[in-house]
């Protein structure tokens, strides 16, 4: 079990990479810009005549602190469901959410609607997967971590059905924007201050309850014999969980990976105490996708990948190195 | 503390464990429950620990229900041992040891040192020193079991709740688990109900006794008079036959 102190000296460390992940962002691309006049434009000491000025500020930065954001919220998200579902193969997705937001973006898409429209769609999709789930899983009273897995792998696999429906149907020209949707796109990012907000409310909420986390991941009704109330707590995860899945997915499409393996990357580092994996694994998540991000635009620029592929390409090597490490002591 | 049932009935599913049971356990008291596999034990254990809610009757901890109490003041004072071991995630086994002192702690405190000393002590007690660094994944069964017993008497509770304590552990850990808990009871007036498969230890480190026939029909009292072959003959379904030994303190139950 971590110190206070230890926790501190980590979340400095992982604020400095977020830092230096953001700032990467601001300075590499198209038009490269020196790390002075990131800071310049950051402060607003830059003269408004300068070329670099709106390319940091008005394109850059807002992309990078949506994919911060919705990097950290997957990242905590995929840590609250392997707690709530006791499951190290959890992630945000594997209860459908993700599936009924690809539902409505699609079916956005399909009709022709576009920025606000898709996201309006897709949150709403993400929020109906959400009740149904609940609603489902909840039927009898019991809410078992397999009922509800099983009912969420379930409404996952029928919304995947109707994502390939609506693929099938979809008009030629229509097929790569969905696909670049469904493989998480952050060119598409709109507002950022909804999500950036849904993080530190996501956060600020389930931090409080870190230590009966921790309980709760080792077996309900121990966490129960020891003080927790199991019930309410399993439910505040289950809806702070698929809320922030909702506000990413919403803002950036279904990006992969993270939600799995930066739980596990940070944990194979500095052990599942949840009072520090909780904040670790948001500045972590948030890093790794902005990183991902900036790379998906300037490694084949002027073409741009999507995200997803990116945060697999990296998350899958660091993950399988991390577990040989593990495996070895 | 001590621990009252009133009326207690407690079923699972169409099954009636026990009707109107009605048990005090008193501070210093050590209470055997036994029965026949699928008997409902390890059910009213849970419901004694206020886990799941009796069908009828009272629990009472000191006098006070588990609503009066409230979740963490129960934490406090009872402590309940259950038969599943899974740990999903790696562990230490001193951090394992560690979450029994949740319901000491306040909702921003981290572990202080005196909260490490307790937990030192807990494994130290059960045999477990020098393993505190372990994966508690890579324990066997045994020493898991007891890191488990460790977690318990991190908890510091008045009252033990324990669902086969002696379940995995070897003949030498059975007895010096027994006498820890016996030793605890009459030292610092703490109750111990566990759930237990030999009738021999229940006379030899039990005072008191609790039978469920598995038929809603329950016999309980001190051990030395409801312990006799014909009652354990008919719990078991199995004949069993007492045996006097003369250089021993009780006598012995052996199955025909």
């Amino acid at each position: 079990m971590p110190t206070r102190r230890r926790a501190l000296l980590v979340l400095t460390l992982l604020l400095l990479l977020a830092a230096a992940s953001l700032a990467t962002a601001l300075a590499v691309g198209s038009l490269a810009v020196p790390l002075s006049e990131v800071a310049a434009a950051l402060l607003g000491t830059q003269g408004a005549d300068s070329g670099t000025l709106p390319v940091v500020l008005d394109l850059r930065l807002p992309r990078a602190l949506a994919g911060f954001a919705c990097g950290g919220l997957l990242a905590l998200a995929g840590a609250l469901m392997q707690v709530l579902l006791r499951n190290p193969l959890a992630d945000p997705y594997v209860l459908g959410i993700s599936g009924g937001a690809g539902v409505g973006a699609l079916s956005a898409m399909l009709l022709g609607l576009a920025g606000l429209g898709i996201a309006g769609f897709s949150f709403v999709g993400a929020l109906a997967a959400m009740l149904l789930v609940f609603g489902l899983a909840h039927g009898d009273g019991s809410w078992t971590q397999t009922r509800l897995l099983l009912t969420g792998v379930v409404v996952a696999a029928g919304c995947g059905a109707v994502v390939a429906l609506i693929l099938s149907l979809a008009p030629e020209q229509r097929i790569h924007g969905m696909l670049f949707w469904l493989m998480g796109d952050l060119s598409q990012a709109g507002e950022v201050a909804p999500v950036l907000v849904v993080l530190v409310l996501a956060l600020a909420v389930t931090l409080p309850f870190a230590r009966e986390l921790n309980l709760l991941a080792r077996g309900a009704e121990q966490a129960l014999a020891l003080g927790v109330a199991v019930p309410t707590l399993r439910r505040l995860i289950y809806f702070v969980a698929a809320l922030a899945t909702a506000a990413a997915v919403t803002t950036a499409g279904s990006i992969g990976f993270i939600g799995l393996i930066v739980p596990h990357l940070v944990r194979l580092a500095i052990g599942n105490d949840q009072r520090l994996l909780l904040p670790a694994v948001v500045l972590a998540g948030g890093s790794l996708l902005v990183l991902a991000d900036t790379l998906a635009r300037t490694v084949v620029a002027p073409i741009q990948l999507p995200v997803g592929v990116l945060t697999a390409l990296i998350g899958v090597p660091a993950f399988l190195y991390l577990l040989g490490r593990g495996a070895k002591t | 503390m001590s621990l009252a049932l009133r009326n207690l009935t407690v079923s699972i599913g169409p099954h009636q464990v026990c009707a109107g049971l009605d048990l005090d356990l008193a501070p210093g008291s050590c209470l055997a429950i036994l029965g026949k596999n699928g008997a409902g034990k390890s059910t009213l254990l849970a419901t004694l620990a206020g886990l799941r809610p009796p069908d009828a009757g009272r629990i009472a901890l000191a006098g006070r229900t588990y609503a009066e109490l409230g979740l963490a003041a129960a934490a406090r004072l009872r402590g309940w041992l259950g038969q599943e071991r899974n740990d999903p995630f790696a562990s230490t086994v001193l951090d394992t040891v560690l979450t029994g002192r949740h319901p000491h702690l306040g909702r921003w405190d981290w572990e202080a040192p005196a909260d490490t000393a307790i937990a030192r002590a807990a494994l130290a007690a059960m045999g477990l020193a020098g393993m505190e660094q372990r994966e508690i994944r890579t324990l066997s069964g045994g020493e898991r079991q007891r890191a488990a017993l460790a977690t318990l008497l991190a908890q510091q509770p008045q009252l033990y709740l324990l669902d086969e304590p002696l379940a995995h552990l070897d003949l030498n850990h059975q007895i010096a688990t027994l006498e820890l808990f016996t030793r605890q009871a009459q030292t610092e007036q703490i109750a111990v109900a566990m759930v237990l498969h030999d009738p021999n230890f229940a006379l030899r480190f039990c005072d008191r006794v609790l039978l469920l026939f598995g038929d809603g029909t329950h016999s309980t009292g001190a051990a030395a008079e409801i312990l006799d072959a014909a009652s354990l003959s008919r719990l078991y379904g199995h004949p069993l036959r007492r045996v006097e030994a003369p250089h021993l303190r009780h006598p012995v139950f052996v199955p025909e």
